[in-house]
């Protein structure tokens, strides 16, 4: 692998050999008028995990839902393992849905039996309650589990059948940041079994961290895909400079975005940026420089920032 | 078959401790049949009933011209009139053709009509018939059992299933390789099991204090319990089939529900209403379950008299399931 990060090409490449474990092919959805997803193909290498990014209304859940088998498509093909997903699919993946109900009334334990018993090989309570720290919630009533619980609870459904994929659609939205590092680790400890993830998510530090390819779309649309160091180092060649516009936005500045009170320059050489900056007698009090981030990324090729 | 007891273990751990259903579905049946007993306790025969079959001699000063006695007149079907003396619908009866009379001997009224009509029956026979009273609480049983029957039925499958459905749950289980056949029956089987025993608790609690009568088999009793519960619950499916909103499901159910509880003879009895009425209720299960217990308890009535009550139910039960399973969505 150290080798393959050296070289981004031998990367790419070491991705287009892998085999795909979903493919989906000019993926379309229409709801009445509105078209939520307009013609989406990619395919995911198995044992990656794979990162679907995009702002609200964007056509992620959409899409996930459509390579779930939960919607069908207006147009367009889901292939896993190169067939089309039938109804052996469901014994083969695992599914948290973005927001999921649960039978009131019974307790973790009495839902994971529930569940377990819908599979014909399921994986063992024990081994569940280990890997999603289930031990100390296993006989709360389901409805009075935390956000943090709630979630970890809804990933131990999806392990039940040792899936070979598993889709977290938005898993860690709305959790404490304590509570979303331990989900992570979860998501960590499932990519060490070699199953393949696909994670649809708000937060970009939580794709950079976990994901080995990134998709982003917005209205319905693929924008980009590749590895997150690939994105980067393609979009942005050098370092990202903030500085407050004091006033002064009606400036021209080569490479550069307004964003609210700050022009935010892509520069590759910092040195004449700098030097720039200086002769336009900009107050560079507020200045900062920081090597760009998915986030940037992101507003660059969205124009809006994922977390309204 | 795991997959299918897990079902209905969750769903009935579910009802179970919804302490507030659960009591809710115990206690309005048995309350509904206590003061209702309570209600007509009182012993309002302050007019006597006589049937008359015949033509009266005109007399002076004729007890049966009294304000406080009632004459109906039977043209024909006397066996059924003295049934009625049987049940203590009517105190006597006379037949004026046949010169005879008929008292029933454990009815307090027959004492003092016996006195009343000493001079005037003088040459009449006097028939005896036994049998003991049928009180209201004895009549009403069946409907109120049945009724609540009914809303649990309709409100613990039909219901629940849409609520399902709007929360997400149905949209979990589509995610499971799991069958809406299972998944549905398992659904069912609970909610079968959960109003049987609701029902059996509820008659056998309330018949400690109000000692019914039943003359028929309690076998039979069970067995139309049993069909009336399949077809209720199926009815309650159709509703489940495709409804979104809980608003709307509960309002087509009330819709539903409430014109069966008064045309299916749950309170009154539907003889002397239209006919268009008459008509109407036989489209109800629980016309057909409440006749047929009634018939066991009261008349005593076997297996081949209720043969018909049992076949509706069935029927409906299948053309209810076939309906709800052509719409079913999990969606």
């Amino acid at each position: 692998m150290l080798i393959i990060f050296v070289d981004q090409w031998k990367f790419c490449h070491y991705f287009l050999s892998m085999k795909a474990i979903m493919r989906i092919e000019n993926l379309k959805k229409n709801y009445g008028n509105i078209e939520a997803v307009k013609d989406i193909s990619f395919s995911i290498p198995e044992g990656t995990c794979f990162g679907l990014l995009g702002p609200n209304g964007a056509g992620k859940t959409t899409t996930i839902e459509i390579m779930e088998g939960i919607l069908s498509p207006s147009g367009g093909k889901v292939y896993f393992r190169e067939k089309e997903i039938d109804n052996h699919f469901k014994q083969k993946v695992g599914i948290q849905f973005q927001s999921t109900a649960l039978p009131e009334f019974i307790t973790v334990r009495e839902t994971l039996e529930l569940f377990r018993s819908f599979y014909p090989r399921p994986r063992s309570l024990k081994e569940i309650v280990e890997i999603c720290s289930l031990s100390d919630i296993i006989d709360r009533d389901n409805r009075k589990l935390s956000g943090g619980q709630r979630q970890r609870m809804l990933l131990g459904l999806a392990i039940i059948p040792h899936p070979e994929m598993v889709f977290l659609d938005e898993p860690t939205t709305g959790l404490d940041p304590q509570a979303r590092r331990n989900f992570w680790n979860l998501i960590e400890r499932i990519k060490a079994e070699n199953t393949t993830v696909l994670l649809t998510t708000h937060y970009m530090e939580e794709a950079e961290i976990l994901c080995d390819q990134i998709a982003i779309i917005d209205h319905g649309q693929l924008l980009e895909i590749d590895t997150p160091q690939n994105l980067l180092t393609s979009h942005f060649n050098g370092a990202l400079v903030r500085v407050p516009h004091s006033g002064r936005d009606d400036l021209k500045l080569d490479n550069s975005i307004l964003q609210g009170d700050f022009f935010e320059i892509t520069t590759k050489n910092l040195d004449i940026t700098m030097k720039e900056l200086l002769a336009l007698k900009l107050n560079l009090e507020g200045l900062t420089i920081k090597k760009p981030n998915l986030d940037d990324l992101f507003l660059k090729l969205t124009g809006e920032s994922l977390r309204t | 078959m795991r997959k299918f007891t897990a079902i209905v273990y969750a769903r009935t751990m579910e009802f179970l401790r919804d302490k507030g259903t659960f009591y809710w579905n115990l206690l309005f049946p048995i309350v509904l049949v206590v003061g209702f007993s309570f209600a007509f306790s009182g012993n309002n025969d302050s007019i006597f009933k006589i049937g008359k079959i015949g033509e009266i001699p005109r007399a002076e000063n004729s007890f049966l011209e009294f304000s406080s006695i009632e004459i109906i007149n039977y043209e024909a079907g006397k066996e059924e009139v003295i049934e009625k003396i049987r049940r203590h619908q009517i105190d006597m009866l006379i037949d004026f053709n046949e010169q005879a009379y008929y008292l029933n001997n454990e009815a307090s009224a027959s004492e003092l009509l016996r006195i009343l009509g000493r001079e005037e029956l003088v040459n009449f026979t006097e028939r005896e018939v036994a049998g003991d009273p049928i009180r209201y609480v004895d009549w009403l049983v069946p409907g109120v059992i049945g009724m609540n029957m009914l809303f649990s039925c309709m409100f613990g499958v039909g219901f629940v299933i849409v609520r399902y459905r709007k929360n997400g749950v149905l949209k979990r289980m589509k995610a499971t390789p799991i069958t809406p056949f299972v998944f549905i029956s398992g659904q069912m089987v609970s909610r079968f099991i959960i109003v049987l025993i609701t029902s059996i608790v509820v008659f056998t609690g309330t018949n400690l204090f109000l000692h019914f009568i039943v003359n028929g088999s309690y076998l039979l009793l069970v067995l139309i319990t049993v069909l009336a519960i399949l077809c209720m619950i199926s009815f309650g499916l159709i509703f489940a089939a495709r409804l979104k909103s809980e608003e709307l499901a509960s309002g087509l159910m009330n819709l539903i529900t409430f014109p069966m509880i008064i045309f299916s003879g749950v309170f009154f009895s539907l003889e002397g209403t239209p006919k268009l009425m008459q008509t109407a209720s036989r489209f109800f299960p629980l016309t057909h379950f409440i006749e047929a217990s009634r018939a066991v308890m009261i008349d005593g009535a076997g297996l081949v008299q209720i043969m018909p009550n049992l076949l509706v139910l069935g029927g409906m039960t299948v053309v209810f399931l076939l309906t709800a399973s052509f719409f079913f969505r999990w969606e």
